[in-house]
């Protein structure tokens, strides 16, 4: 009775992911056997050159998409993580408002915000730095980190945090020693969201970090396409090579990726 | 489901504060303001990197602005100029029905194949988890990548999809250079980059479902169609609305996607607000930011309505 089900998502799987697989078919595909017709559905002369590019080519954008990527998780969190604790357990007064602007915060256009940062930056005189592409990608994930970080620590027993308060403990004593350890799985959704984000983001980077020596791999792709359009094995091997990070993701967080989907803050 | 109610505001009630009621109700303000020095950061950053970018926003719209003066300073005040002006542009009824066709289509078939797909995986069956984890994978990947990808599998010489629909005898769709398609390409890679957000909110709202109830059912009799129609459905519709409102507020946003597989094009048959306003404001020679920084604001407006309608249902459900 099951095993037809199991036949019929495969098969639903395998559709699904069939734009991932042609993405990996046509990094392998050598650049003469590109435009053949009908085109090879596996890769049947596999070559590495896309990759060899990729090596010689992306890894300097590989290099600034990880270091803004991590960057991006350390402001974020040390923003996100305090103010988690107080709207989850210290409760002040304007916590309501607090909430309200964070959900306002998330429903605001990238784009506009790329408007604005890049109005900002051009008078402070700081576009094409990595650091404002850091700041401008931390945007998309602070409110989302807020959120579910509030709702990790509201899991957290008062009766924990009153206990450590007898022995002495300060609030700053019971959150360094106390919250930040027991919401360990709430913080490691919150920074792989992050990360991820950051290192997918397209529109502050290509607005703000257009023209910058250090520039992240999303805009590695796009100058590819942009640049060679007949080199797609390129394009897609640099594409692969992008998605690792996902695929990681997946395959050693898959449960904290479900948490956080469904703490209803998503991506653009 | 549980992540979701749990992430809504807690409620401010007077039971057992970490900092001790107690205490707090003789001492009010220390406790406050113990709690607002830990909030400080993120009011800080919310000023400075939401509402001064957003405020700078409101301004450009509000000026006639050069490419010198953006730099120098001292545009003149244009009052409300540049929205007339975007008004006037026969670009904003096109790029407005777009967004408008973009958004229903694109949620229409994300929320269907969601929800199908998560009826599909509620019963368990061997391999179930493990196939609905890579159900995950479009979600999880750089839009840059997905974009390209399908920009590629359409290519209209090369593209396989044009080679697997030449073999059912169906001639060559022009889909991403043709007016007539363009808008529909870029619906179908947004809707398989939505699906597996869709899938896992409505999969964890039915296992949210109680099995009894669908004990019960069948044993009334209810054929598979009868119990989906008349009891899982209307039992879902807090979270469709929730699934469907987030949608609608993120597919109003998308960006990447247009731009990296058509740009807008051709000649606007896929512009949306959101890829004209970056055209205005970053991708022509001459750029106008104020009239950018204008249709950057009628979404904002969009975005905001639908999300307010958001916050209000979600409220209304917890007060439940």
């Amino acid at each position: 009775m099951t095993r037809w089900k199991t036949g019929v998502g495969i098969v639903l799987t395998a559709l699904m992911l069939f734009p991932v697989y042609w993405m990996v078919n046509i990094s392998l595909t050598p650049a003469d056997r590109m435009r053949t017709d009908p085109p090879d559905l596996v890769p049947l002369h596999p070559t590495f050159d896309g990759y060899r590019r990729v090596f010689a080519e992306q890894l300097p954008y590989l290099g600034t998409s990880l270091l803004v990527g991590l960057a991006t998780v350390a402001l974020t969190l040390a923003v996100a993580a305090p103010a988690a604790f107080a709207l989850a357990k210290l409760r002040p007064r304007g916590t309501r408002v607090v909430n309200f602007a964070l959900l306002i915060a998330q429903m605001v256009p990238g784009i506009i915000m790329a408007l604005g940062f890049y109005g900002v930056y051009v008078n402070l005189g700081i576009v094409n730095q990595v650091w404002g592409l850091v700041i401008a990608d931390s945007t998309i994930a602070v409110p989302f980190a807020v959120l579910i970080l509030t709702a990790f620590m509201s899991g957290i027993p008062d009766e924990l945090l009153q206990a450590a308060k007898i022995d002495g403990a300060g609030t700053l004593r019971a959150f360094r020693s106390i919250v930040l350890p027991v919401s360990r799985n709430g913080l490691v959704t919150a920074a792989l969201f992050t990360f991820l984000w950051a290192w997918s983001d397209f529109v502050f980077a290509s607005t703000l970090d257009g023209g910058g020596t250090l520039r992240p791999i999303t805009l590695g792709i796009y100058k590819y396409i942009g640049n060679n359009n007949q080199e797609w094995n390129a394009i897609m091997a640099t594409a692969v090579v992008a998605s690792v990070p996902a695929a990681v993701l997946l395959i050693i967080a898959q449960r904290f990726v479900a948490a956080g989907v469904t703490a209803g803050a998503v991506k653009d | 489901m549980h992540a979701l109610e749990r992430a809504a505001p807690a409620q401010p009630a007077d039971h057992d504060l970490p900092g001790g009621a107690k205490t707090a109700r003789r001492s009010g303000p220390p406790r406050n303001l113990t709690a607002w020095a830990f909030l400080a950061p993120l009011v800080v950053y919310l000023l400075l990197f939401y509402v001064y970018p957003l405020y700078r926003n409101v301004d450009l719209s509000l000026r006639f602005y050069t490419v010198r003066s953006f730099i120098q300073g001292g545009a003149a005040f244009a009052g409300l100029d540049n929205y007339i002006a975007v008004f006037a542009d026969p670009t904003f009824f096109r790029a407005l029905g777009n967004t408008l066709v973009f958004t229903v289509v694109s949620l229409v078939f994300q929320y269907g194949l969601g929800l199908a797909l998560a009826v599909f995986f509620d019963r368990h069956f061997p391999l179930s988890a493990t196939l609905r984890a890579l159900f995950l994978v479009p979600w999880l990947l750089p839009l840059i990548v997905s974009a390209s990808t399908w920009a590629w599998m359409l290519n209209s010489e090369s593209g396989v999809v044009n080679a697997l629909l030449g073999a059912v005898g169906i001639d060559q769709v022009n889909w991403l250079t043709s007016p007539t398609w363009a808008l529909t390409s870029v619906i179908i890679a947004n809707v398989w980059i939505g699906v597996p957000f869709n899938l896992v909110i409505l999969y964890s709202g039915l296992r949210a479902i109680p099995p009894e109830v669908h004990e019960a059912a069948s044993l009334d009799g209810a054929s598979g169609w009868q119990r989906f129609r008349s009891i899982t459905f209307p039992l879902l519709r807090p979270v469709s609305a929730i699934t469907l409102l987030l949608g609608l507020v993120y597919t109003l946003k998308v960006f990447d996607i247009i731009w990296i597989m058509t740009k807008g094009g051709p000649s606007g048959a896929s512009t949306t607000l959101a890829t004209w306003s970056y055209q205005l404001g970053f991708g022509s020679p001459v750029p106008r930011f104020g009239h950018g920084a204008a249709v950057g604001n009628l979404l904002i407006v969009l975005a905001l309505v639908a999300g307010l309608v958001h916050i209000r249902l979600q409220s209304r459900r917890e007060a439940r």
